[in-house]
Order: C-alpha cells, then sequence, then structure tokens
C-alpha cells in the first residue's frame, strides 16, 4: 500500500485526482492566510484599544463614535473578491476538465455497491469475455478507465482518493466516473457515503498495473476454476457448491449463484471481507466460521462447520488462484 | 393579538401606582395551573433556552461516547448499531432539538425587551410552540432511549432509510418527530415575523431596530418557507415505510435524489438558520464592551438578509457526489463561493467595531470576540468545499465533520454562551461569576480547538465519516486520540458553565438594571423585569436609545414618558416599517389551551406510531376540543377596523 495514509488524496497517482490536487492546495493555502490575518487582526485590535488591565469598571469607559470604520468593510470586502473571483474560475475550470467521461477510454468497468462489497464487472464486446471480481479491480496504467455506477440496495460511495474524487452508487440510476493511474500500484478506496452497520468495513483495491501484467491478469480472470485433484479439496468443492453456493459464484461448479462476491479467483485477490482481513487460509478459516464476529451485521452468515468440514472447505479455497 | 378599544391612549409617566396596577393585570397565575397556563414570553423564552440546553447535554454526553470509542483503532465499546443510533440522535438533538430552539428561546425572552413591548404578537401561539417543541424532542427520545432511535444519520437518506434497510421503530419516531417539530418551528416562525413587524415601540423604524431583529427576522421567514419541505419530506418517508406508498421506493419509480433534494432544500437554509441569530448575539453584544456602535449597522442588516437569500440557492453543494449535471453543480458552486461575500461583512464589522472600539474584557466579551476567528475557520473550510471537484475529495469525509462543529459549536455555542453571560444579569438580575466564567472560557476555546482542529488533517488523510471503528494502518491513531481528549476538555467547560450558572442564580452578585452599560431598551427596566416588561411604552428616537447622551443624539428617546395602556391586559401595534402607533392590542390571559392541545398532539403521534388508531382519535378529540376553547369568540378580543388619521 502506498504511503503511511492510503487514503490521503493530497498525494495523487492518477491524473483525475492530480488535477485537483494544485486547486485543492490553493483553496487550502488561502483559507489558511485568511485565518491567520484574520486572528492577527483581532489580536491586535484587542491589545491596542484595550481599556487599561482586567476588572474595569464599564461605566468609566466612555462610548464614542467610530468615524472612518466603514472603510474596513470596504476593504476587507475587496481584498476577499480576488482569491475567490480566482477560486471560482479556477473551480470551473477543473470542473470542465474532470467532470465529463473523457473521449479516449481504454477501458469500461460496472461497478455496484452493495451491503458492504463492491461487485466488480469488466465489460466485454463479446459476452464471453466479461466477467465478474469483487472488491479488487485491476486496471492499465495510463489508461483512462470508464466506472459505471450502480447501487444494487441503498447508497454507497465509490472513492478511490488518489485516483479520483467520489461519486455515489445511488439505486435507480447509473452514474459515471472515471479513473487513470499513472503510477503502478494498490491504491485502497473506501465506501464514503453512510449505508448501514458495515459502512466502516467496505474498502476495495484498485491495482494498476502495466498492460502486459493486466492482460495477463485479465486472461486468467476469465478461465473457470480449476478442477481439484486432492480428495480433500474435492470434498471441500461438494460442501461449497452446496453451502456456499447459495450465496456465491464459483464458474465451472454447482456454486452459481450472485448474491455474494464471486469467488471464481478468490486466492488472487490480496484481502477478503472487502479489506477487513488478509486472504490467508487462517483468516479464511475465521472469516467463514465466525463473520458476524468480524463484521457484525454483514450478510454473511456464521457457518457452523466440523473442524473436517472447514479444512475441506479452506483447502478447496485455496486452490481458486 | 387582537385590536381592542377604539380609543386613544393616555400619555403617562411611570410611577408606583402605575406599576403597581399593570402588576394586577400582567401577574399570571401560581402552583401548577399557572406553570401549564403562562403565555409570558420570558418564562417561555426561559424553557426554550433551559430545555435546549438539557439537550444539548445529552447531545453532548452523546458526543464522548462517540469519542471513546474513536480515540483508538478498532475499539469495541459500542457495536455498530449502537454507534449508528448514537451519531444518529447526536446530530438530531444538536441540530434540531438545541441549535434552533436555543436561538428561539433567546428571541422569545430578548424580543418583546428589546422591541419595547409586552409580550410576543401572539402569546398563545409562542406557549403552543414550545409545548410542542418540547413534546417533540420527548418523542423522539422515547423512542432512542427504548432503543428505536433514529440510525441513518440526521440527513436520514433513502433507501437505507426505508422499511427494507431499516425495520423497526427508529425511523417512524424520527419521521413523526421532525414533523411534530415542524409544526412547533412553523408556528414560531409566524409569531416571530408579526412580532417583528407590528409590535415595536414606536419611533423603532426598522433601521433602528437590534440586530437581532434582523437575524432572527431573517432566519424564521427561512423557516416558513423551508420546513414544509422536510416536514413533507419526512411525512411521505413515513408513508412509504408504513402504507407502502413509493415515493422513494426504486423499484416502483421512486427517487433517491427525491429525499435529498427536499432535505437539504430545507437543510441549508437551516444552517443559516441556525447561525444568523447567533451572529446577532455578536452584533448586539460586541459593541457594549467595545463601546462602540456597531460599524456599518446597514451593511450588516442587508448582509443577514442577503445571506439567507443567497442561502436558499446552495444547497446542492451537498450533492455534488450525486451524479447531477456539471453545469447544473457550477451554478450551486458559485453561490456557495459567492455567500462568503455577505459573510465576510460581519467578520471586518466586527474585527472594525474592536479596533476602533475600547475593549472591557469580560466574560461576554472574550466568548464574543472568540466567536470571530472560529467563524472564519468555519468558513473558509465552508468556501473550500464550495469548491465542486475540491469537494469530490473534501466530502464525507472527517474534514466536513471539524468544518460543520466550526459552524455550529464556533457560530452558535460559543455566541450562545456569550449571551448566556450577558443577558443572564437580565434574566435573574444576578452576574454569572467573572472568574469561573474565565475558566469557562478557556476550556471551552482550548478543548474545541484541540479537539477540532486537527480534525481537518484527520479529513485531509481521508479518514471517512460516520465509521464506527477505524483500522489502525491508516494514519488517523494520533489525531483521533487528540480529539478525543479535546472533546473531553471541552465537556468540562460546558460542565463549568453549568457550576457557575447554578451557583450564580442565587449567590451571583446583584446586576441592576443595566450592569454593562449598554444601549438597547431591555436595560432600561429593572432585572429581571417586570411580568408587563414596561410600565410604559417607550418612544425610540435612535438605534441606541440608551447612549444617546453618550453619542450627542439630537433626538432623545423617551423611556420614563410614554403611552399608558394600562385599564387592561394592552400592547401597542405600530407600522411595519416606521413603526408609527396604529392600535391598542388586547392581549389575551393566561391559558391552558395551549397545553391541552399539544397533549392532544402528543396522543394523537402516540397513536400514530403505535398504528393504534382508537389512540389517534382520542387524541384528535383532544386537540379538537382545545382548538374550540381556544378559537371561542370572546367579545373584548374582537376584530375591529384600525382607525387611522
Amino acid at each position: 500500500m502506498s504511503g503511511q495514509t492510503p487514503l490521503g488524496y493530497l498525494a495523487a497517482a492518477g491524473e483525475r485526482a492530480q488535477a485537483i490536487v494544485p486547486l485543492t492546495w490553493f483553496v487550502l493555502s488561502v483559507s489558511i492566510l485568511v485565518c491567520v490575518v484574520i486572528a492577527v487582526l483581532l489580536w491586535v485590535a484587542l491589545r491596542r484599544g484595550r481599556a487599561s488591565a482586567e476588572a474595569v469598571e464599564i461605566r468609566a469607559v466612555a462610548v464614542g463614535r467610530a468615524p472612518h470604520a466603514l472603510r474596513w468593510i470596504g476593504v476587507g470586502l475587496a481584498l476577499s473578491a480576488v482569491p475567490l473571483v480566482v477560486t471560482l474560475v479556477w473551480t470551473m475550470v477543473t470542473l470542465a476538465a474532470t467532470a465529463g467521461p473523457p473521449p479516449d477510454v481504454g477501458l469500461v468497468l460496472d461497478v455496484t455497491g452493495h451491503q458492504w462489497w463492491w461487485e466488480v464487472h469488466y465489460d466485454a464486446a463479446r459476452p464471453d469475455q466479461g466477467f465478474t471480481t469483487a472488491n479488487e479491480l485491476h486496471i492499465p496504467v495510463n489508461t483512462r478507465v470508464l466506472v459505471r455506477l450502480r447501487g444494487a440496495d441503498v447508497i454507497h460511495s465509490f472513492w478511490v482518493p488518489k485516483l479520483a474524487g467520489k461519486t455515489d452508487t445511488i439505486p435507480g440510476q447509473t452514474n459515471l466516473a472515471w479513473l487513470q493511474a499513472s503510477v503502478p500500484g494498490r491504491y485502497l478506496g473506501q465506501c464514503t457515503e453512510y449505508c448501514g452497520w458495515q459502512h466502516a468495513h467496505m474498502a476495495l483495491e484498485v491495482v494498476a498495473e502495466s498492460p502486459q501484467n493486466f492482460q495477463r491478469w485479465r486472461a486468467a480472470q476469465l478461465q473457470p476454476a480449476e478442477q481439484p485433484l486432492g480428495e480433500t479439496e474435492q470434498r471441500g468443492r461438494r460442501l461449497v457448491e452446496f453451502r456456499c453456493g447459495l450465496c456465491h459464484e464459483v464458474r465451472g461448479t454447482l456454486a452459481a449463484s450472485r448474491v455474494g462476491p464471486d469467488l471464481t479467483h478468490l486466492k488472487s485477490r490480496r484481502l477478503i471481507g472487502a479489506g477487513v482481513l488478509p486472504n490467508t487460509a487462517g483468516a479464511l478459516s475465521g472469516w467463514i466460521e465466525a463473520a458476524q464476529g468480524i463484521k457484525p451485521g454483514c450478510q454473511m452468515p456464521n457457518q457452523s462447520l466440523t473442524a473436517q468440514q472447514l479444512a475441506d472447505v479452506v483447502a478447496y479455497l485455496e486452490t481458486l488462484q | 393579538m387582537n385590536r381592542g378599544e377604539d380609543r386613544t391612549p393616555a400619555l403617562g409617566s411611570v410611577s408606583p401606582a402605575l406599576e403597581q396596577r399593570l402588576q394586577e393585570l400582567w401577574e399570571g397565575e401560581g402552583g401548577l395551573k399557572g406553570v401549564l397556563s403562562t403565555v409570558d414570553h420570558k418564562k417561555i423564552g426561559l424553557r426554550y433556552i433551559v430545555t435546549a440546553f438539557v439537550f444539548l447535554l445529552l447531545g453532548g454526553i452523546e458526543a464522548l461516547i462517540m469519542r471513546l470509542q474513536l480515540a483508538g483503532p478498532d475499539l469495541r465499546l459500542l457495536g455498530p448499531e449502537q454507534y449508528d443510533q448514537l451519531f444518529s440522535t447526536h446530530g438530531m438533538t444538536m441540530i434540531f432539538l438545541y441549535a434552533g430552539p436555543v436561538l428561539s428561546g433567546f428571541s422569545n425572552y430578548l424580543w418583546p425587551l428589546m422591541l419595547g413591548t409586552r409580550d410576543m404578537a401572539f402569546p398563545r401561539v409562542n406557549a403552543l410552540s414550545y409545548w410542542i417543541y418540547l413534546a417533540a424532542g420527548i418523542f423522539v427520545y422515547v423512542g432512542f432511549l427504548g432503543g428505536n432511535g433514529p440510525n441513518d444519520g440526521w440527513f436520514n437518506y433513502v433507501p437505507y432509510a426505508n422499511r427494507d434497510y431499516s425495520p423497526g421503530m427508529g425511523e417512524d419516531f424520527y419521521a413523526l418527530g421532525m414533523v411534530l417539530l415542524g409544526t412547533s418551528t412553523t408556528l414560531g416562525a409566524a409569531n416571530f415575523i408579526v412580532t417583528a413587524m407590528r409590535t415595536r415601540a414606536p419611533g423603532m423604524s426598522i433601521n433602528r431596530v437590534p440586530i437581532l431583529l434582523w437575524g432572527t427576522l431573517t432566519a424564521n421567514v427561512a423557516n416558513l418557507l423551508v420546513v414544509p419541505a422536510v416536514s413533507l419530506a419526512f411525512f411521505l418517508l413515513w408513508m412509504d415505510r408504513q402504507f407502502g406508498t413509493h415515493f422513494f421506493d426504486v423499484r416502483a419509480g421512486g427517487q433517491p435524489l427525491l429525499w435529498q433534494h427536499l432535505f437539504w432544500i430545507f437543510g441549508h437554509p437551516w444552517v443559516y438558520a441556525i447561525v444568523l441569530p447567533a451572529m446577532a448575539f455578536v452584533s448586539d453584544g460586541l459593541p457594549v464592551f467595545c463601546r462602540r456602535p456597531l460599524v456599518g449597522y446597514p451593511l450588516v442588516a442587508l448582509s443577514t438578509v442577503a445571506t439567507m437569500i443567497l442561502g436558499f440557492g446552495v444547497w446542492v453543494h451537498h450533492m455534488f457526489a450525486t451524479g447531477l449535471p456539471a453545469l447544473g453543480m457550477s451554478f450551486f458552486s458559485a453561490a456557495s463561493i459567492a455567500i462568503v461575500v455577505p459573510s465576510a461583512v460581519a467578520v471586518f464589522s466586527w474585527l472594525a467595531t474592536i479596533w476602533h472600539g475600547r475593549p472591557v474584557v469580560t466574560t461576554a466579551f472574550m466568548f464574543f470576540a472568540s466567536t470571530i476567528i472560529l467563524f472564519v475557520l468555519g468558513g473558509v473550510s465552508g468556501f473550500m468545499t464550495a469548491s465542486v471537484p475540491v469537494d469530490w475529495q473534501l466530502t464525507d469525509t472527517y474534514f466536513v465533520v471539524a468544518h460543520l462543529h466550526y459552524v455550529l459549536i464556533g457560530i452558535n455555542v460559543f455566541p450562545v454562551v456569550g449571551a448566556l453571560y450577558f443577558w443572564f444579569p437580565k434574566m435573574t438580575g444576578r452576574l454569572l461569576d467573572e472568574r469561573l466564567g474565565r475558566w469557562n472560557f478557556w476550556l471551552m476555546f482550548i478543548g474545541f480547538n484541540v479537539g477540532f482542529l486537527p480534525m481537518h488533517l484527520t479529513g485531509l488523510l481521508g479518514m471517512p465519516r460516520r465509521v464506527y471503528t477505524y483500522g489502525p494502518d491508516m494514519g488517523w491513531n494520533t489525531l483521533n486520540l487528540v480529539t478525543s481528549i479535546g472533546a473531553f476538555i471541552l465537556a468540562v467547560g460546558i460542565v463549568l458553565l453549568l457550576v457557575n450558572v447554578l451557583k450564580s442564580r442565587r449567590g451571583g452578585a446583584p446586576a441592576g438594571a443595566n450592569p454593562w452599560d449598554a444601549h438597547t431598551l431591555e436595560w432600561s427596566i429593572p432585572s429581571p423585569p417586570p411580568p408587563y416588561n414596561f410600565a410604559v411604552i417607550p418612544a425610540v428616537a435612535s438605534r441606541h436609545p440608551l447612549w444617546e447622551g453618550y453619542l450627542d443624539e439630537e433626538l432623545r428617546s423617551s423611556l420614563d414618558r410614554g403611552l399608558l395602556l394600562d385599564q387592561a391586559k394592552e400592547s401597542l401595534g405600530t407600522s411595519p416599517l416606521d413603526a408609527l402607533p396604529d392600535m391598542i392590542l388586547r392581549m389575551p390571559e393566561d391559558t391552558v389551551a395551549p397545553f391541552v392541545l399539544t397533549i392532544g398532539l402528543g396522543v394523537l403521534f402516540a397513536g400514530l406510531i403505535a398504528k393504534s388508531w382508537g389512540l389517534a382519535l382520542v387524541g384528535g378529540i383532544v386537540l379538537t376540543a382545545a382548538l374550540v376553547v381556544w378559537l371561542w369568540p370572546r367579545r373584548e378580543l374582537r376584530e375591529r377596523e384600525a382607525v387611522r388619521g
């Protein structure tokens, strides 16, 4: 993960986020400057006229008029107008440059926000070239990616701060956003519209990689799950088909439900549970047995498996490379 | 407000006999009946203030519990549902049950005293709007304490607020509670507007009124226009939830964004409604301690109104990430940037008043003066979020949480506490303790800034809002710990305020009529004021009736000699702009009708929440009966044509 603050957006890694950074620094600097100037003026004003030390009898200080004081307002407004107008123009220019989808889109993704995970569909001209994955999306560097955003249940917001600002995923409408990464790397994303109990645990990762690596990843994702050879794994697969298959899909098996995340290439992802755990065998076991303890309220029920069953299931899931 | 006798009131001077007569006419009953039937704006105003402070404390406790949870990463003091109900109830409490009503309370108490009249225009409506506010507060807190608090934030977005995603009764309590509260706000708004237009002392033309009149009047005109939008939205939501209508139901063609528009078209003007009167405390209070009239009074008054007019056109800046067309958003962005201008007028006016004045430093002054810098801090962060592309990153992070707390604490709580130090002597006849006051101020000021200044950075480092916990590797740990420490320091400051109030209420130094040598009419009468406020109706000749000697004004106000109006419970009606005497107003006696009406309304809403139609019917009958008694024609209150010429 890049840097100490994975969601910090003042260090951008893509052109859409980068376009906003100078403007953000400008308004931030103007803001800090204004606060400092006003604080100094206030301090000086308090010092210069102060009617002697503490506990002065208020009646002893005569009331008078303040001639020529009105120019404070005139000068103050004139000075304020300059950064306001600059900000206004800069805002409109940046808005025009970043709002609409760019003309040369190299990849189209459909991202759907669910309580509390992200469904990612890679669109293709031929249906058999499209596939669905979850919570980790790969993009080629230096390519503009159009993201069509939908909400499956409630409103979520799609945010990968180092690549782009937020766009909500709203049920009943399709919102458009776009991303571009100039630097290869893993970029953390997070839901930023309050969506219920596990709003806090609704992360995603964007992996920006070279076009060759991206094509290799894409080709791998298109494959159905491999048939396992070992006896343990085969027992595990049967359990997955009959239990996990109620909600999850593993392409090439009987598990074909789309309620939860697609598991066909589960082990190709770095994290599980929309960012709550690393994708290790131990974490997987824990997640399967006690998802409700790790992510209370999530749609994944605790599975009361025997130790043997759990070991079989995890052994099978480990084959889903 | 009713038109009374066709006579010309006599002129007279203040005398003990007159005061005795008025005392008998205006003094309410004692005992429980007196408590339930009073229509005295001073008692109602104080009730508003006390009730709002109780809600401030409740909301504060909720905040502290959340700050414990967020003090470190991955803490499990609270589960997600508890956290969600807490942050939602905290927002609802602070915004709806504290910030608005506390200002209504001060204006209720102060307006008739500042305007030189004897009560609000509609005293019984005034009582009614307080009782309904109390009922709405109790209603939603009954839900919360029973485990049915709102759990979708104060903004309550659909579809999450729909029954599919929020089963249980929390959202129903919230929806109906807000409809109830909307009734109170609307009644109060109408009362404020008529009071401002028709009951000012003769001579107090519209360019001579205290800024508090401009602030509260502007806020209430806005309330009258926008509260129906949110009441409607909540009512439609309740219909969706309970009767299967489809206003917000996506599957039947309903629109989630309809909720957001209805909510924010109310929500943003409401933000100004809960800061403009508080800014007016500063505009009216600061000059007293600076020993100078407010610099640029006409500009401050006009910018108050201008803020609200622009404020009607900025609501979409809460929705920049919802996928609206860029061209449409650019107008709202421009309006949100432009609104800095009228706000800046107030800041420069206050600064100039201090600069050219000879400030006498008191606790009230410190709260008012600190508001200036807190207002600027809250203002510039608002200006940053006004820029659409910048807001795409800032929105829904802790940056916005920091911003809104600088607005709501900086421009509401700080001036409100300042106002309490300033007007407490008028309300009780006792001064608040200044030594405790300094501790109170510095603890609040330091605690608040330690808590909320770093929060801007937390937001710039990407921490999203409304998360019940966060991971340890995000770079937010230290910042959150500091914020939690600051929040507790702020809380200690608030506790000191309570201690000061309780201690000084009986034991404080006697204040006298005008302890600050201030300039507005409320300081010309005893502290606390008698039930009739003014023995004779004063005639006002300038913006600073009590400073005319200092300022060598050519025309002098007449405070000890004026219209008598001592033949019944009467007050004076004047013309809207010039405040020329127009008619004698016959003021109503104390009555339990508003209280009984509220009981009926409460029972009706309890019936609705329980879907017990029998109970709702009983409530409706009580309500109607109270209305009939209230509105029953009475000879002495009959309407007449105004006598002109």
